[in-house]
């Protein structure tokens, strides 16, 4: 930890880039004025597979103002270079316009490019495309193929089952959901002979920029990606989908900058989503609820041509304790576009079986939910025989269970009635792991007392710009408005996708990296310098507050750092700061518990969320404020998961049914009740030199299963698929 | 095709323009692809490209006066244009944010008469002698001046997060202020529903806007 006082760092601050989102200053992607800039339009294919058998342009190019229509016929081919630093599924990636072949209804078969977005407009509508369509697969639950298992095993799951005292079987199914951020996938691509220049909507500039030189074949240094505010992203924006290469080959056919902004339609099919999920569960206990085994076979969609695969199997072997364990996590293949992470990746669908089944248990066998868990709480990490570097789920559980009164529960369901309302809560638990990657911060002070830091990382909502100024500003001894936190260019210090809760704890710690060794530069440079009042001063005793240095027990002896710059003719002070993650013997995983109050009309189904508390154990929190939104925020996503979002297909042709924000559901103002996150205090500098866990998944994670028990305990009845819905209630 | 481009300064309904020059707005305006310029209004090199003009030729257009953030403008406008499209792609105003096109997100709402609107779903082209205030039009001191209250309120609350719904957020808690639906914490969330914030910041939205009417 710094020696530093604490001065920004937990205090509730706004946002430093609040003005310009309140007065429409902030630019997102589309925002960009580029001079000369045209639009592009794609075409979608309209069947689920098959092949582009023809193409007419003849009415789309007559229109005044078309400069191009391009597809397989007319495209380049393009390099589409493998390329092991992206994190691009196993398999080969969508290749746009190289061939005549259709994987998934929706792909991109043709760009129209013209001057005007109306007559982009138009004329992409004017295309007509013939197909030679084949039957697609699109139902997981029809399919037999699978692609090669992932499979874990301790112990002997089966045998302990069958000889429990209580043994339980449940079926879970969730839903395939789309992130459906405010802002669509958008770029503006330009090139300047052979460099190319991306505005785009990227969760990680890095990866933008590597793939767009691995499919054009360019040197990583010849793209620049540029992403100064991201209208939202919950995971669609860590990998690069194939509208940004639509956009540059576009811009690079017809010689112009070319503005590319993809339909909310289009963000159905165009980009990935959240896998459905099927997801048994079989366990065994004795007759107090003390776990022996459990067994977990899980299903997910990915397409043909990519395996994609997350963290589905890590709740199961970690988060309760018990000898035996089996899993197995078969992906099926199917025409459809390959899945992507979405907020809570994996374990958000994980926690809503598990932690239904472990309702169900309580219920079985008579035991309160919150006590059941704590009798299964592990000593240690038992899939790793590592110990927990922090783990405050019992903290969690007490005080959630404090602040949300449920010693006031009726254990019954059905048990208590408000008019034509059954009343219900329940509780889950959350667990989500603490993603490590090195990062880098590059620090500069300059003579006038002020400093710049810059990462290529991103400010999706969380508050990134704030927060690393926060801890910048502390590092340095400087107020906050001395400090300027940059971030959103390839041409920045590389860092992990600003995505799985990462970037607080790596980028956060590559910051403060920097500026305590900036901060030690100026101290060494007074402690040595004649002139200095603090000349001869153990560095050590030496501490900056508000851009003065001074020692810290005698606040009177000291000076500025404009004066000590000034002095030694030093323009500035500068250096890259980094993190860089060792080998750790502990487990680290952030962790929380979500209570739920519902209300459910018992003669029409509907639900209704009345009052929501999460309580969570994500290490230090460095910005209060800002972590409060982002957990409330993280609750609402949960209510949209638990009783609302549905991508629907049609599995005749493969087509997204409600693939816009009318019928795909999202929680509106008037879903949501009053919400309250509590965080248990406490640092973790095993998970990160900041102390920090991460929040952003955590907060989600357990949201749905608290909601889905509290609907079981308001009605008796128990719905293991997601969304809830009032049909499933009658 | 008769094409003329003439502006006025007009009083703004929310306080003093701070609207560009009328040479900064002729930049930006002759940068575009939907709207016809007139040369003879317009100094300097034709304002449109041979690809531009062909595309004002063929397709439909109608001319229309409007004022925006206090600026008067008189333009030819594609018939297909929306509002939202007018004021992102031809005037330079970015704020107003295309969350769907399709009226369903609320991130495009502006004020229109004083009414909020949603932008993607009004033609350009049908709102002659209209007063549009956006969010760019809506702190009385500019962009370093003084913040309208409910900006100010979202700052203070936290009401966003990626603030891509911000804007739209921000001119229907003006419109739900102005009409009144601000008894209680129920009736703001009733009326503020046709905006969705996709990081969830309702309850700070609501205290937002409670707190403005409040101070009103």
């Amino acid at each position: 930890m710094s020696p530093q006082p604490q001065a920004a760092v937990g205090a509730p601050l706004s946002r430093v880039d609040g003005r310009l989102k309140v007065t429409g200053r902030a630019t997102y992607a589309a925002d960009h004025d580029i001079k000369g800039a045209v639009h592009a339009v794609v075409v979608d294919s309209t069947i689920a597979r098959g092949r582009v058998t023809g193409i007419d342009t003849r009415a789309a190019l007559a229109l005044p103002g078309v400069l191009k229509v391009i597809s397989h016929l007319n495209a380049p081919r393009l390099a589409y270079r493998d390329d092991p630093n992206l994190n691009n599924p196993p398999g080969r990636r969508l290749r746009v316009f190289q061939d005549d072949k259709v994987l998934f209804h929706g792909q991109p078969v043709a760009v129209v490019v013209a001057t005007a977005l109306e007559t982009a407009q138009h004329a992409a509508s004017l295309v007509k495309i013939g197909y030679d369509a084949q039957s697609p697969s699109t139902d997981m639950s029809g399919s037999d193929r699978t692609n090669e298992p992932a499979t874990y095993a301790r112990g002997d799951a089966d045998g302990a089952i069958g000889s429990a005292a209580v043994r339980l079987e449940m079926a879970y199914r969730t839903a395939r959901n789309h992130h459906n951020a405010m802002e669509p996938q958008a770029t503006v691509a330009r090139w300047d002979g052979d460099r190319l220049t991306l505005w785009d909507k990227t969760q990680w500039v890095l990866g933008t920029q590597n793939e767009l030189a691995s499919v054009f074949g360019l040197p990583p240094e010849s793209v620049r990606v540029i992403s100064p505010f991201v209208g939202g992203g919950f995971g669609t924006g860590v990998r690069t989908w194939p509208n940004v290469t639509v956009a540059a080959l576009a811009a690079r056919e017809v010689g112009r900058p070319v503005k590319l902004v993809l339909t909310r339609k289009q963000l159905y099919f165009a980009v990935g989503y959240r896998p459905v999920y099927e997801y048994g569960v079989r366990l065994g206990s004795d007759r107090r609820g003390r776990l022996t085994a459990m067994t977990h076979d899980v299903r997910a969609e990915t397409s043909t041509y990519e395996d994609f695969t997350e963290a589905i199997l890590v709740a199961g072997r970690m988060l309760y304790s018990m000898p035996h364990v089996s899993q197995t996590y078969r992906r099926v293949p199917l025409d459809v576009n390959t899945p992507t992470w979405m907020r809570g990746p994996g374990y958000a669908n994980a926690s809503f079986a598990i932690e239904s089944a472990l309702d169900e248990l309580a219920h079985e066998i008579g035991v309160d939910p919150i006590e059941l868990r704590r009798r299964n709480e592990p000593d240690d990490d038992e899939s790793s025989g590592l110990p927990f570097s922090t783990r405050r789920l019992r903290d969690c559980y007490t005080t959630g269970a404090r602040e949300f009164g449920w010693h006031r529960r009726n254990p019954k369901p059905r048990s208590t009635r408000d008019g034509d309302w059954l009343i219900g809560t329940g509780m889950a638990t959350g667990v989500y792991d603490v993603l490590r990657s090195p990062a880098q911060a590059r620090v500069r002070l300059d003579a006038d007392g002020t400093a710049l830091i810059e990462s290529g990382t991103s400010d999706m909502g969380p508050g990134t710009y704030t927060s690393m100024t926060q801890v910048a500003a502390d590092a340095l001894g400087l107020t906050m408005r001395n400090v300027t936190f940059r971030l959103g260019d390839s041409r920045m210090p590389p860092t992990p996708p600003h995505g799985g809760s990462q970037t607080m704890g790596t980028v956060g710690s590559a910051v403060q990296d920097g500026c305590d060794t900036v901060r030690r530069q100026a101290i060494r440079l007074a402690v040595e310098d004649r002139e200095s009042p603090l000349y001869g001063v153990d560095p050590d005793g030496i501490v900056v507050r508000a851009g003065r240095l001074h020692v810290k027990d005698n606040p009177v002896r000291g000076e500025t750092y404009q004066r000590l710059l000034a002095r030694n003719e030093r323009t500035h002070l500068e250096t890259l700061g980094s993190f860089q993650p060792g080998e750790s013997r502990f487990s680290m995983y952030a962790y929380s518990a979500t209570f739920a109050e519902v209300a459910v009309d018992a003669s029409l189904g509907l639900v209704r969320v009345r009052r929501m508390l999460g309580v969570c154990d994500a290490g230090r929190i460095i910005s209060p404020k800002l972590a409060d939104s982002q957990a409330l925020g993280g609750m609402v996503g949960g209510i949209g998961t638990a009783l609302l979002e549905h991508t629907v297909t049609d599995h005749r042709d493969g087509r997204i049914v409600n693939a816009n924000l009318a019928d795909y559901l999202v929680p509106v103002n008037a879903d949501i009740p009053d919400l309250r996150a509590i965080f248990i205090d406490g640092e973790d500098l095993e998970a990160a030199p900041i102390g920090v866990k991460g929040l952003g998944e955590v907060v989600h994670i357990g949201v749905a299963p608290a909601i889905a028990n509290a609907v079981f305990h308001a009605t008796g009845r128990r719905v293991r698929e997601l969304p809830i819905t009032a049909e499933a209630l009658l | 095709m008769s094409t003329e481009l003439t502006e006025s300064d007009v009083p703004s309904p929310t306080g003093p323009a701070s609207a560009p020059s009328r040479r900064t707005f002729i930049a930006t305006t002759t940068a575009v692809g939907g709207i016809a310029v007139a040369g003879g209004l317009v100094a300097g090199p034709p304002p449109l490209g041979v690809e531009e003009a062909a595309a004002a030729e063929a397709t439909p257009s109608g001319r229309v006066s409007l004022t925006v953030n206090g600026k008067r403008h008189t333009i030819t406008v594609d018939n297909r244009t929306s509002l939202l499209d007018l004021l992102r792609e031809h005037l330079g105003l970015t704020g107003s944010k295309k969350g769907c096109n399709a009226g369903a997100c609320g991130a495009c709402t502006v004020l229109v008469d004083g009414r909020r609107v949603n932008s993607c779903l009004t033609l350009a082209v049908r709102l002659e002698g209209a007063e549009v205030t956006t969010v760019e039009g809506l702190a009385p001191g500019g962009e370093d001046g003084e913040l309208h209250p409910l900006q100010a309120a979202f700052v203070e609350q936290d009401a966003f997060q990626c603030g891509y719904c911000t804007p739209g957020q921000i001119m229907s808690g003006v419109g739900c202020i102005q009409e009144g639906h601000t008894g209680s914490a129920e009736e703001i969330r009733e009326w503020m529903s046709g905006n969705i914030c996709r990081c969830g910041c309702y309850v700070k939205i609501v205290r937002a806007v409670e707190q403005t009417a409040r101070g009103k």
